[in-house]
Order: structure tokens, then sequence, then C-alpha cells
């Protein structure tokens, strides 16, 4: 068995349709597809006067963040909203844990305020895994981010961008350039590229900064920028935290910048329509130069209006799923 | 009491017996081997037709949780279950609240052991007191009070001149030094083998070289100090090779795995489950094929349980923040068993590996049976199969083997001649 033939059933419910949404490994290319268009669907919704749709109306959506986030914590609440829902939002970092109360028992006590569906951001890679399998399964979980193992909205954010600049994955090259090792992002990037077809899935940082047997994701590795950026028709930079200087990854910001830093001279290697994204937050002058941030080749504001409706897709889908496996599994009791 | 065993396989490695004979007990040492002597009636027997009757198990590590960690397990809760698992004899690490780095720790361990009376226990006594690395603790005093070995569990000597020197101190009194050889810088911060497997769960990683680098050190210097040393809980083919080539060229130096170490690999993390959190870390598929090989050949002579109860709440937790460790030696013989069914060994050498190997290895009076020798058995069936968790003794439910159908079942252990335990 090979980690990426392991299926994940525990986020589908008896029809194949999400339930909880932990990670997009073992997740067929058609579901991903359909989180797509779903989420095309709900860009509508967010161009009009009136920007509510009732699908999760009457139903709780609880925000649970045990790591400190603005964009992805604000996006999630707006995507619930949109979609008619009550929404809470917790910091926990600073409240109950701090305490000494388990995530465990915060989540049960959320739980037994009725909520219908956890966003659960956590610093524990596999977080999002254990809270649906030995904490809640009967709440519809989102993975906002566990660890360095998953992202998936942020993933499937990024699909949509490409999709809607690009058309298709058939016949794209992508570079994913930086830190590679500690992000959660570039993990779930490489699977969704995978799943949805891209032939040419390229990883752009030094040896440090690289997991052992990236390989297995079906990407090449490159450790010179130029070359890993030749031709590509989307870049995607990841954000370098400031502590990876620490320890000997990285000798300092500027001898990464030097070697990996995202400038206009160096994105004239890619192809000439080619965009540039990021997960924010940026660090400009780190990992991209401003001119290329704020340039015409980047789409990188356009990713956080995408990423709401992404949000609204998942959680939609989610809670159907779940309520629908909660009514199988009540006939079937009976 | 006087006991006959009638008509078992008595299969005894050490002295290569190997046959259906008759075995006869009194005062707790054996009597006899084949016929009974003159005038012998016992006062029981036990048909033993169709079963296997060897060495009581001895295991190298099983924690007991006391004193100190009583929500774990206790040495009444965790010797009965040892004694389920066909294990006679056991040593206990050092990591104990307090620590076992004074004699009154050490006597208690026994009292109570004695007390409960499931299993013989040898304590391991800290090498370094409160197991800090940084000063020797009173070795002579916990020799004294039964201490069999002295270990330091995965935080050894930080500065390598101090423990240079403490190797040698122990040398001076012939004492028995057990290394879990892991480099603290190397494995800080890390959770499972650092491979493909933890590189794609985003789990931080141990790399092998944690195991090797230290265990490189550790063997250069026992051999210049000449102390005797146990290497425990090897993890990788690169590490029990360095066993091998020290070993070639005359260090008579011992080891051990953990018998989950022989099972299981990293691919068991792939969706997180926190029973297979364990320390040193579950590596690859080669590294397994690579300690069985060493089993196989000798170089390891010793298998263990590396037993570590927990209660629940300690692995109720996203994986990163549960607590290592797998509740395994109530299974020892039956998931043991697996290794004969698997086709890596014979029953002799695995029972080799399971008594006689770790008894010499911390020259501990078992593992063999002879006339006059205690009379520690395991008398079990290879036909029948054993349920995992059917019945459960340990306090800690942390083993993934739960569940399990197991070959082999243990149907008596005898310490001194006294069944401890019977189903």
């Amino acid at each position: 068995m090979t980690p990426l033939d392991a299926k994940r059933p525990l986020q589908l419910n008896h029809q194949g349709q999400l339930r909880h949404f932990l990670s997009l490994d073992g997740l067929p290319r058609e579901l991903l597809t359909e989180i797509l268009d779903t989420a095309d669907s709900f860009l509508e919704v967010g161009a009009r006067a009136v920007k509510k749709v009732p699908l999760l109306r009457g139903k709780t959506v609880c925000n649970v963040f045990f790591e400190n986030s603005t964009r992805t914590r604000t996006t999630f609440e707006l995507a619930a909203q949109r979609l008619s829902a009550d929404v809470i939002t917790l910091n926990v970092s600073t409240s109950s844990t701090s305490k000494g109360e388990t995530l465990f028992d915060t989540l049960r006590n959320l739980e037994a305020m009725a909520a219908d569906m956890f966003v659960v951001r956590h610093g524990d890679s596999g977080a999002a895994h254990f809270i649906a399998e030995h904490v809640c399964p009967e709440v519809a979980i989102i993975n906002g981010g566990d660890g360095r193992h998953a992202h998936p909205t942020q993933g499937m954010l990024d699909m949509l961008t490409i999709r809607r600049h690009k058309g298709s994955f058939e016949n794209l090259s992508v570079a994913i350039v930086g830190d590679i090792l500690h992000s959660r992002v570039a993990r779930s990037n490489m699977i969704a590229l995978k799943a949805l077809g891209c032939p040419d899935i390229r990883v752009v940082a030094p040896k440090t900064l690289l997991p052992i047997g990236v390989e297995q994701y079906g990407v090449k590795v490159y450790t010179d920028l130029a070359e890993g950026l030749k031709d590509v028709d989307v870049v995607i930079m990841l954000r370098l935290q400031r502590e990876r200087m620490q320890g000997g990854l990285l000798p300092s910001e500027g001898e990464f910048y030097r070697l990996f830093g995202l400038t206009t001279a160096r994105l004239a290697g890619a192809k000439p329509d080619a965009i540039v994204m990021h997960p924010g937050p940026i660090n400009r002058g780190v990992e991209i130069e401003s001119a290329v941030a704020d340039g015409a080749h980047s789409v990188i504001l356009n990713q956080v209006t995408y990423g709401i409706a992404i949000r609204m897709a998942v959680m939609s889908m989610a809670m159907s799923g779940q309520t629908a496996q909660r009514q199988f599994e009540q006939e079937n009791a009976q | 009491m006087k006991l006959s065993i009638l008509g078992a396989r008595v299969i005894d490695p050490s002295s290569g017996l190997d046959q259906i004979t008759d075995l006869h007990l009194e005062g707790g040492k054996i009597l006899a081997i084949g016929s009974a002597p003159a005038g012998f009636s016992p006062t029981e027997t036990i048909d033993a037709k169709g079963l296997i009757a060897a060495p009581g198990l001895v295991d190298l590590n099983v924690a007991l949780r006391e004193p100190g960690y009583s929500r774990k397990g206790s040495i009444a809760s965790e010797t009965r279950a040892a004694a389920a698992g066909g294990v006679t004899s056991l040593c206990c690490p050092p990591r104990t609240k307090p620590v076992l780095d004074t004699s009154a720790v050490a006597e208690l361990i026994m009292d109570r052991a004695r007390e409960a009376g499931h299993t013989k226990v040898f304590p391991i006594g800290a090498f370094s007191k409160g197991l800090e690395g940084e000063q020797l603790a009173e070795l002579i005093a916990l020799r004294d009070a039964g201490c069999v070995a002295f270990g330091d569990g995965l935080d050894s000597f930080r500065n390598t001149r101090t423990l240079c020197r403490a190797l040698e101190y122990a040398a001076t009194f012939d004492l028995t030094v057990i290394f879990n050889s892991q480099d603290r810088d190397l494995a800080e911060g890390g959770l499972a083998h650092d491979g493909p497997t933890a590189a794609f769960l985003g789990l931080p990683g141990i790399p092998e070289t944690a195991e090797t680098v230290a265990l490189a050190r550790n063997l250069l210097l026992v051999e210049q100090s000449g102390v005797r040393a146990h290497f425990s809980q090897l993890s990788s083919a690169r590490g029990v090779a360095l066993i091998a080539q020290a070993q070639a060229r005359g260090l008579p130096v011992t080891a051990d795995v953990a018998l989950y170490q022989l099972i299981l690999t990293d691919e068991a993390l792939i969706d997180f489950s926190s029973l297979y959190h364990v320390q040193p870390p579950l590596r690859t598929r080669a590294d397994r094929d690579g300690l069985r090989e060493a089993v196989k050949s000798g170089v390891v002579q010793a298998i263990s349980s590396h037993h570590q109860p927990h209660e629940r709440d300690a692995k109720l937790a996203p994986f990163g923040a549960t607590e290592p460790g797998i509740s395994s030696v109530e299974l020892l013989l039956p998931l043991a068993m697996t290794l004969v069914e698997d086709g890596l060994l014979d029953l002799p050498t695995l029972l080799a590996r399971l008594s006689a190997g770790p008894a010499a290895a911390l020259r501990l009076p078992a593992g063999q049976l002879k006339a006059g020798s205690p009379a520690d058995l395991v008398i079990f069936d290879p036909a029948a199969s054993t349920v995992a968790g059917e019945k459960w003794l340990s306090r800690g439910e942390n083993s993934p083997f739960l569940g399990h159908c197991l070959p082999g079942a243990v149907r008596y252990t005898l310490v001194d001649g006294r069944i401890s335990f019977s189903s």
C-alpha cells in the first residue's frame, strides 16, 4: 500500500458524497470537478446585490480556530453567511485550551450546543481526521488546515483559480515554489493537480525545504528557479516563515530571495500569459517582488474571491452528504 | 507442591531439547525431565498432550507504571497481563515517578511484584540521577537492591565525556548498561519515521540517522570502556547492521527489538491512528525486514514487548499530542507466533529469542529447562488461537491488535512451579 493509494472513506457517506471535508487524498476526479462546478455557480451569488442562498438556513456553523488566521476564517464566515447559516467563530488558542480544556472537550461542548458543522484549523497534522473519527462523527467537519498535512479548501480554491484562468488542467505546466516541506497548501495542491490530470507538476525548492519522497505526489523536483519556471502556465508561490532561518534550513531571507524569490525578470522565463498565485499572507521581498504580486500576471486577489465560493460549495455539499448519511443510518437502525 | 506435566512437546532452546516427554516439578524447581524419579508421586498433574512446554518467556522491557502512573497501570495489573502472555520474568524500565534511581524505589517495586506473584520482576535502574543524563545514580546500591542493569531511556547523556566516564565506572563493577540509541538533536520534534509516509501526512520526521549516529557513538564508547552493553529497541536495518559489525569484530554486545517492530511498518500511520504512535518510530518495510533477518541470524537475541500501557485519554488526541507506546505484553506469545506462521523462524528459535536469549543478555536466572532450575514455564497450544482482547487484563487498552485472531494460545504459565495463569 503506498500512501497515495490509501482511500479515506471517513469523509464520504454511503453514496460516495462528501460528509466531511478533511483532505483531498482519495477523492475522485469527478468529486473534485463537482466541487469546482458548484463553486462556479456560487460565484454568481457573490456578484448579486443580495448575496445569499438558503442552502444552510437553520444550520449552525462553528468556526473553531486553534491557530491564528484572518483570511481563511473570514472567508469561511462569509461563505457560511451567504449560505444563510448561523455562524459563530471561536479562537480557541486564546480561551479554553489554555486553561487545560482538551480539543476533545472543547468540541464536545460545541456539539452539545447543537452545531451542525465545524470548520477546524489546528496545528497538529491529522487533527481534523481525529475529530471526524473520534470526537464528533455526526457533525460535518471541514478541515481549515491541519499542521503540515492538508488545507483542502485552499487546494480547491487554487484549482478553481487555475480552471477559471486556464480553462482546464490537461495541458498545463504548474510550478509550486518555496517551502514545500512545511506547507499544507503545497500538499493539497499537488494531490489536487494530480487528480485533475495536470501532466506537468513541478516543485522548486532547496533540499532543506522539500519533504522526503516528494516524488510520490507525481511531481518533478527542481532546485533551480529558472529551470523550474521555464514555460510554465501557473506559478504558485508559498509563504516562507521567518523561523525557517533557524536550525540550518536557510542562511537568510536575502539568500532565499536571491535564489527562489519571484521577480519580474524571473517570471519572464514562464509563458507570456502565466498566472501567479500565492495563498497569502505575502512576504514582499522574501518570496515575491511587489511588482509581481501587484502586477498583471497576479491573480492573488481573485484567489480570495474564489475562496468564498469554494467554501460555500464544500460546506453545502458536506452538509447535504452528512444529512443523507444520518437519515440512512436512522433508517437502517429502525 | 509436586506437579507432573505429562505428554507435552518440551522445547528448551538452550539445551536443544525438543521432544515429547514429561516434566516433574517439586519445591518450585524442575526435578526431572523424562521419567519421574523413584518414589515421586505428584499431588497434581497437567495433561499436556498436544501442548508445548517451554521456558517461561523473559521480557526485557515491560513498563509497570508503578510508582507514579497508576492511571496507566499497576504492578499487579501489568504483571498479571504479562503472565497471560506467557511471561514468567520481566524487566521494568526506570521511568517511574519517582524515577527508579534509589534502592527504596527498587525495593518497593520488587515487594509489590512479590505480593502480586504473577511474574518475577527484575528492575532496571536509572543510569543517571533522575534520568537527567548528568550525574551517575548510585549504581552499586541499586545493584544490591536488585537492579539487573542500568538504562536511561531515550534521554542519554548529553555530554559525551560524562557518558564515557559513566561507562568506565559501570565497567569497573561489571554492570550491564542498556542503550536506547537515539540522537536527541536529530529526533527532536519528530513523530514518525522520516520517510514518504510521514511526509505525506505532514508529520515531522525522525530520520534513521537519529538511531545510527547515536548507535555508532555508543558502540565506540562501549568498545573503549569495556562495559557490558545491551542495545535495546533497535528500529532500523542499518542500526542492526552496525550491531552485527561490532559483534563480528568481537565486541560482546547484545540487542533486542520490540515485537511490534517485526510486524508493523510506518505505512500503518496512514489514517493517523494514535495506536501506532511509538518511540522509536515504526520504520519502513525494508527496516522491518532487516530487523527480522537480524532476529533470525541471532544478531538480535531478544524479542521484547516494550509494553507501554496508557489510559484512554493518553491516546485520545491528534496524533502529535498523544503519548507513544503500545500495550503489548499480554499478547507476547501469540503475536510472536505469527513469526513462525510467516515462516521467518522455527519454533525453537522463536522460543530462544523469547527466553534464553533475553535471559543471557542481562544474566537473569531464567530462560532454561533443566533439572534444578526454577520451574518457570509456559505451556501453550500451538494449534489453538487467541482472539486478542477477548479477555484483557492490562489496564492499557492501547493495542492495535485488539480483535485480531492470533496463532497459539497460552494454557498455563508457571512461576516457581506455581500456576500464575491458566485458561
